[in-house]
């Protein structure tokens, strides 16, 4: 769902075929037909937007069947755990849970905690800015007590019940309901979940796939939930051939979340501190709590050895390991906000490295109209993109918004060194560092990031040499020794510094348990300490795939520490014996007492499955031999967030900021915390209850081609994909042809508040229009590769998309949108800027359109909008 | 050449004395296909790397020769890939030897209408000056209630998804050692 | 004479009839279009490998195929076709849904309309509006009748040189530029090649072209400088879903009939093997196909025949040269006829 593995994921669809071909049923669920569904047992037309009302379904005919997993769920989950009476669902508040804040149009969360847990009321605003999900790690929020003191009902009968309150939150997505609003006919629908669930349990599972058609939405993070509740009631996770498979994009996309460019993160998951945080002390409390369990229970030998890998020597017990050195975030300060802040005036200078935001990120004026606002831009690449030409080629020259003339953006480009001309580690999407060794040098200025970077802060360290101030003292102090060959830094020498090393001895540590707080180790980045265990870079193995097990322990690495299948301690009962020989993985060797199997045990190996922690135990001592989620703070898998999302502890459905509908659920339409930036060069398509949405009366969706790579810098400029596909084109129905008179290969437009582009009409079976309700929905599918620049051009797709954002992870609704089709070609010049003008003038569109975000209860609401950048005195 | 080895080599002599009585086998072998190998056999060396595409993770092997890159290719013993390669894989080595690929720093100055070359230094020399002091310009101490930002809203930095681990962590230490945070990336996207 | 050196029928090893002395086994291609993904990893890897040139950037429309066929640019072609009709027991998501008739038929005379002014795949395809032909207009909620879609599949296959046991290119050949090699393939050698064409209308697929700067003969070579370092043509190395397979023709063909019988089995009893029969009238493909449509649904011919088939009995009565020419009208004739 929400992935088109075989175009977007060729070579790793080769293990669907595998299974296929040895008797796994493959169903495909998306808005179109695409090639993964051309070799799946079963294609299931959805409407855009709308997984939630599916998957909520889907949980609905398991708990209404009794088709749980019953002893996994018992076991394994916070099914049995109870709810605070003061917990309120969506059911009874028409689509809101209890805690929210119209004016701050955001939660407080306290009100969703278990019973046992006191939390104490907190401003709404407050938690949305600054206890957001995306300030916490991987590890997801602290919990103020371990499970030893929440109280549970293990027959899972109690009303305030995690299982009952998620059979009540769930019993309206009927057969019937998922067909009135996903569109999908009710038999198709039950034949899934039959399939889903006769795949499942002791004997088989089932794994499930999703990749950004899930994640670009306003309520992303939440489809990924609804997602991972089912495969948790069905006992799918931590198992072999279950789990949740996100397939990721770019080669090394996973690692840059885990050693992350966000602002929100620094490595490992760990928070980046924000103004809360006065010292180390209150950082690492607001990480974990006294009695909490869990292996975030050791945060602070993380964050010190992170601290002393960053400042050295400098980094002492004394002056708090330069814990002060580390910026401060008080809000959202992600690359949307920071798009509009360069609008604004606020930004003065900008790094694109290998990124092509002007065609790739959501609404591309915008982006454009940003980078023509600042006073310089450094551009890294391997080719010329539209990033560095905008001041040349946008579409904005054409319509008279930007004039090279008046454009005072300095544009540095700076050629890229290719995979091939450097060595390092990619993260692929199963969490596996492959090493690259480097083949050949690269030519001319060709440099690596890691050369540029490594020297851009030698030379800035060294224009800051002797300065008193004590802004630059974590610049000066900064340890930016690492070994160079010629002048190119080591990687393996950064890498082994990722590992870790004991500054005892000088030798790299084994593993994160080897880390400490007292300041003898350093460690980049703890959740990949081991990829350098005994001095040996353990991601350059690459031992043939014929001399090894099932699972290939000696090929790449996997963080953490080898492990394969994360949370396999679940694929055996509480006992320790495999659920069932037949899906036999990790197991307790009695005789041996540890934990054994064909994978590493993602659990402490000598930790006995009946082991009960003492009391008062916290961290990774307080986890019983039955916790096998060793990273939650009570043990448990969480089918109910007590905390961490700020849209809700349950995923519920939610319209699309941009849809063609009213919500048939609730009178709350779309995701009352979404991010909303209500500027007038942001605008928002009407949607109900808001009125004239007939304007733009179709479903806009974009995907990814085989044949080329996202934003088409590593694609549009190759000869041999790009003559196999050669242009934009725009897939509609037959019907939808017929309605708007759109002939194949003829030229039309898709028209957004935003803008118009062009491409030629691709009439096609393979999309077919929905009965929703009470009437017929078209959806029309682009891809969104092409730009000015390459061996072949088109418009950018991703120009028709404005900014919206889930609240949680800030990442913008670009998977759906709503639009008008029209045959020939748009309007060119400032006749462009007139024609969608008057579209919105049609509309009735102002910047107030779409920020109306509560409509629960019926009555007019006011509009919300984001506040700017968070303000502060200088 | 002999004589011998020269009639030898006509293919009408070798038609008629050999199996190939029509001509259309052995006898009609050119010696450029008489002489034929794979290119990769000529290769200085073979280097394992990893597809530069998306997040699968495909072993490739880059053959080498001359300093060249003369072939790219699935690596076989790959428990992820088992050798294979998608059309994007399979033409890496257009992506990394094509003319497409830049090769000089370019700039173009405030209001200018086209690139100009720089020299590699100099273009270092001048980025360094402007973080320096766009971090200045965007330096916040504390906020309105007082509380510690210690940062910079002036720079802001989006990539990295293609970009190496080691390099991800150069890129986020430096800037955040700077003040920088608004240090973004594809995966926000 | 024919039953040393066999122009028709069934030959058990080509490779020793064309005086290759202890060859080692007959190797090809056994494509399994049940299992392709359509993602054209072939078409790149056999250009990476055999740099052969950028084919034209040109919309087609046929679905994703933007190649078009085969020619002396582009070795390797994935074909698209979209049909309304089942697959096995697929579930195409269709039935229930509020469809109307199906766009395929109107968007197929689109293109073959473009077809028609265009050399080969290329230039004039699509670029001026085309009428679909579509009734009048009709609110699209009021479809779903008895005229509306339900089914539909959309099949993909790779398509190649088909390296016949007898091989029409090959035998009309003047200058002995093509040649059988030690591995049972057919091969052009560019050093040889004079740019004479005959081979070109020989060809009983279709496959065989000139390119046209420099007027040279061009087709897959089953790779053959990699063969002859052990290793496998590139575009097989290269299939995410092994839909393309190498190895020896005994093999493969066994392989093939355990597969079809197993498809057949899976209730996908349309499909059918192709160029596997050695009684063919090419005497059996090299490179052979598991197809589950008719062969024209592909733009294969459904019965290919040598075009040299009667050469024996006609050199009794003709020149070489002249029978030559005969298949070469032969061979215009059965083109001419394909579109």
């Amino acid at each position: 769902m929400g992935s088109n593995m075989a175009e977007a994921h060729p070579v790793g669809f080769q293990w669907v075929m595998e299974a296929k071909a040895r008797g796994a049923r493959v169903i495909h669920i998306d808005p179109r037909f695409t090639r993964t569904s051309a070799l799946a047992d079963q294609h299931v037309t959805l409407r855009a937007g709308t997984d939630i009302a599916f998957l909520g379904g889907v949980i609905n005919y398991i708990l209404s069947h009794g088709l749980e997993f019953r002893e996994y769920v018992r076991a394994y989950t916070n099914a049995p755990f109870l709810l605070s009476e003061r917990y309120r669902d969506t059911e009874d508040l028409d689509g809101l849970f209890s805690g929210y804040d119209p004016a701050t149009a955001s939660y407080d969360a306290s009100s969703w905690a278990y019973e046992s847990i006191d939390v104490e009321e907190r401003g709404g605003s407050r938690h949305k800015e600054q206890s957001a999900p995306y300030q916490h790690g991987a590890g997801g929020p602290s919990l103020d007590a371990g499970a030893g003191r929440i109280a549970s009902d293990p027959t899972l009968e109690h009303p305030r019940c995690v299982f009952q309150v998620l059979k009540r939150h769930f019993a309206r997505y009927t057969p019937e309901m998922v067909e009135r609003i996903c569109g999908v006919p009710r038999e198709r629908f039950l034949e899934v979940c039959r399939a889903w669930t006769e795949n499942s349990g002791r004997e088989r599972t089932a794994a499930l796939v999703y990749s950004v058609g899930w994640t670009q939405h306003s309520v992303g993070a939440q489809y990924i939930r609804a997602g991972s509740i089912i495969q948790l009631l069905l006992g799918n996770i931590g198992r072999p051939g279950g789990g949740i498979f996100a397939l990721r994009g770019h080669a090394s996309i996973q690692g840059s979340t885990d050693i992350p460019t966000l602002f929100n993160l620094l490595p490992g998951y760990l928070p980046m501190p924000d103004t809360t945080h006065e010292d180390l002390a209150g950082y690492l409390d607001s990480i974990r709590r006294p009695g909490q369990k869990g292996f975030w229970g050791n945060a602070d030998a993380y964050t010190v050895s992170l601290l002393k890998e960053y400042w050295g020597e400098a980094a002492t017990a004394e002056n708090d390991y330069c814990f002060d050195y580390l910026p401060r975030i008080n809000g959202d300060h992600g690359t949307y906000r920071t798009t509009m802040d360069m609008i604004d005036g606020k930004v003065f200078g900008y790094f694109l490295l290998g990124q092509n935001p002007a065609v790739g990120s959501a609404h591309g004026r915008l982006q454009r109209l940003a980078m023509a606002n600042l006073d310089w831009l450094v551009v890294r690449d391997l080719t010329m993109i539209e990033s560095a030409t905008f001041w040349r080629d946008a579409p904005e020259i054409e319509t008279g918004e930007i004039v090279p003339e008046r454009c005072r953006t300095e544009v540095f480009f700076f050629p890229a060194a290719s995979h091939v001309e450097k060595s390092g580690t990619f993260t692929q999407t199963q969490r596996m560092l492959q090493w690259r060794d480097q083949a050949v040098e690269p030519s001319g200025d060709q440099r690596s990031e890691l050369w540029f970077f490594y020297h851009l802060g030698r030379l800035v360290k060294e224009k800051l040499a002797g300065s008193a101030d004590e802004r630059d003292r974590p610049v000066l102090d900064l340890a930016w020794d690492y070994r160079t060959e010629g002048d190119e830094p080591s990687a393996d020498d950064v890498l082994r510094h990722i590992n870790g090393i004991d500054l005892r001895s000088g030798r790299t540590v084994d593993g994160y348990a080897g880390l400490r707080a007292d300041g003898t180790t350093a460690c980049g980045c703890w959740i990949y300490s081991g990829v350098y265990a005994d001095e040996v870079n353990q991601s350059r193995r690459r031992r043939p795939r014929f001399e090894q097990g099932p699972y290939e322990a000696e090929w790449g690495w996997t963080w953490p520490l080898n492990r394969r299948v994360l949370y396999n301690r679940a694929s055996a009962d509480p006992e320790g014996r495999p659920w069932s020989e037949r899906k036999a993985l990790v197991w307790w060797d009695e005789e041996r007492g540890e934990w054994t199997g064909h994978d590493i045990p993602d659990f402490e190996r000598t930790k006995p499955p009946g082991h009960r922690p003492p009391e008062g135990a916290s961290g990774p001592q307080a986890l019983a031999g039955d916790d096998a989620f060793i990273m939650m703070a009570d043990g448990k898998a969480w089918l109910f967030a007590p905390s961490g999302l700020v849209d809700g502890p349950l995923p519920t459905h939610y319209e699309p900021h941009e849809s063609p509908v009213r919500n048939l659920l609730h009178g709350q339409q779309g995701n009352p915390t979404r991010k909303v930036y209500g500027r007038p060069d942001n605008p928002s398509n009407p949607a109900p209850p808001e009125a004239h949405g007939e304007v733009f009366p179709f479903v806009v969706t974009t995907a990814r081609l085989t044949e080329h790579h996202t934003a088409g810098g590593m694609s549009r400029q190759l000869p041999y994909l790009s003559e196999l596909q050669p242009e934009l084109f725009v897939e509609v129905s037959p019907e939808l042809a017929r309605e708007r008179g759109l002939r194949h290969l003829d030229w039309a437009h898709v028209i957004t508040s935003r803008t118009a582009v062009d491409a030629r009409v691709v009439v096609t079976d393979r999309l077919a229009p929905l009965r929703v309700e009470d009437r017929v929905v078209h959806q029309v599918w682009l891809p969104y590769h092409w730009g000015p620049a390459g061996l072949v051009g088109g418009d950018v797709v991703n120009d028709l998309f404005g900014v919206v954002a889930d609240p949680n992870v800030l990442i913008q609704e670009s998977k759906v949108a709503t639009c008008d089709i029209r045959s020939g070609r748009r309007p060119r010049g400032p006749a462009l800027l007139r024609y969608v003008r008057d579209y919105r003038r049609r509309a009735g569109i102002t910047a107030e359109t779409g920020t109306r975000v509560m409509t629960a209860g019926g009555e007019h609401k006011p509009a919300h909008i984001e506040p700017d950048s968070p303000e502060e005195s200088p | 050449m002999s004589l011998e080895r020269w009639i030898g080599a006509w293919p009408v002599y070798r038609q008629l004395t050999g199996a190939d009585r029509l001509g259309r086998g052995k006898a009609a072998e050119s010696r450029r296909s008489a002489g034929l190998t794979p290119r990769t056999d000529t290769a200085d060396r073979v280097v394992a790397s990893v597809c530069p595409y998306c997040a699968v993770g495909c072993s490739q092997r880059v053959y080498v020769k001359g300093e060249r890159v003369i072939q790219i290719e699935g690596n076989p013993d790959s428990p992820i890939s088992r050798g294979r390669l998608c059309p994007k894989g399979s033409a890496s080595k257009q992506l990394v030897t094509g003319p497409q690929r830049e090769q000089k720093v370019l700039y173009r100055p405030p209001y200018g209408t086209a690139w100009q070359e720089l020299d590699l230094n100099t273009a270092m020399d001048m980025v360094a000056d402007r973080v320096l002091d766009a971090r200045r310009r965007g330096w916040q101490d504390t906020d309105s209630a007082g509380n510690t930002l210690r940062r910079t809203m002036g720079i802001a930095s989006l990539g990295g998804a293609t970009l190496d681990n080691e390099e991800n962590y150069l890129i986020k230490k430096l800037f955040t050692a700077l003040g920088a945070l608004q240090i973004e990336n594809q995966a926000r996207i | 004479m024919t039953d040393e050196n066999s122009l028709y029928g069934p030959l058990a090893d080509p490779a020793a009839d064309a005086g290759h002395p202890d060859p080692p086994p007959r190797v090809g291609f056994f494509t399994d279009t049940s299992v392709c993904i359509g993602c054209k990893a072939c078409e790149v890897a056999c250009k990476e490998w055999n740099d052969v040139p950028e084919d034209g950037l040109d919309l087609l429309g046929m679905s994703f195929d933007n190649t078009g066929m085969l020619g002396a640019s582009s070795w390797r072609h994935v074909a698209f076709v979209e049909q309304q009709r089942p697959l096995g027991r697929q579930d195409a998501g269709l039935s229930g849904l509020p469809t109307g008739p199906s766009g395929t038929e109107a968007t197929d005379r689109v293109v073959a309309d473009a077809l028609r002014d265009s050399e080969r795949g290329g230039g004039g395809l699509g670029t001026g509006p085309v009428d679909l032909g579509f009734p009048s207009f009709e609110l699209p909620g009021a479809t779903g009748g008895a005229g509306s879609r339900t089914e539909f599949r959309w099949l993909m296959s790779s398509d190649v040189c088909k390296h016949c046991t007898h091989a029409g290119c090959l035998d009309v050949c003047p200058t002995g530029a093509l040649f059988r090699t030690e591995f049972g393939s057919v091969v052009v050698q560019p050093d040889i090649c004079n740019g004479c064409g005959y081979c070109v209308s020989g060809c009983p697929y279709g496959v065989i072209d000139r390119r046209p700067d420099d007027g040279r003969a061009w087709k897959c070579t089953l790779c053959y400088d990699r063969l002859r370092g052990g290793l496998e043509p590139a575009c097989a190395k290269a299939c995410p879903t092994d839909s393309i397979q190498f190895g020896p023709l005994d093999e493969l063909r066994e392989r093939a009939d355990r597969r079809l019988e197993e498809l057949h089995g899976a209730g996908v009893d349309e499909a059918r093997l192709y160029g596997r029969d050695p009684g063919d009238g090419v005497g059996g493909d090299g490179a052979f196909f598991l197809l589950l449509d008719d062969p024209e649904v592909y733009g294969l011919p459904p019965d290919p025949i040598v075009p040299t088939r009667d050469l024996p009995s006609m050199w009794k009565h003709a020149a070489v040269a002249a029978s030559a020419l005969l298949a070469a009208s032969a061979a215009v004739f059965w083109k001419g006829g394909r579109r």
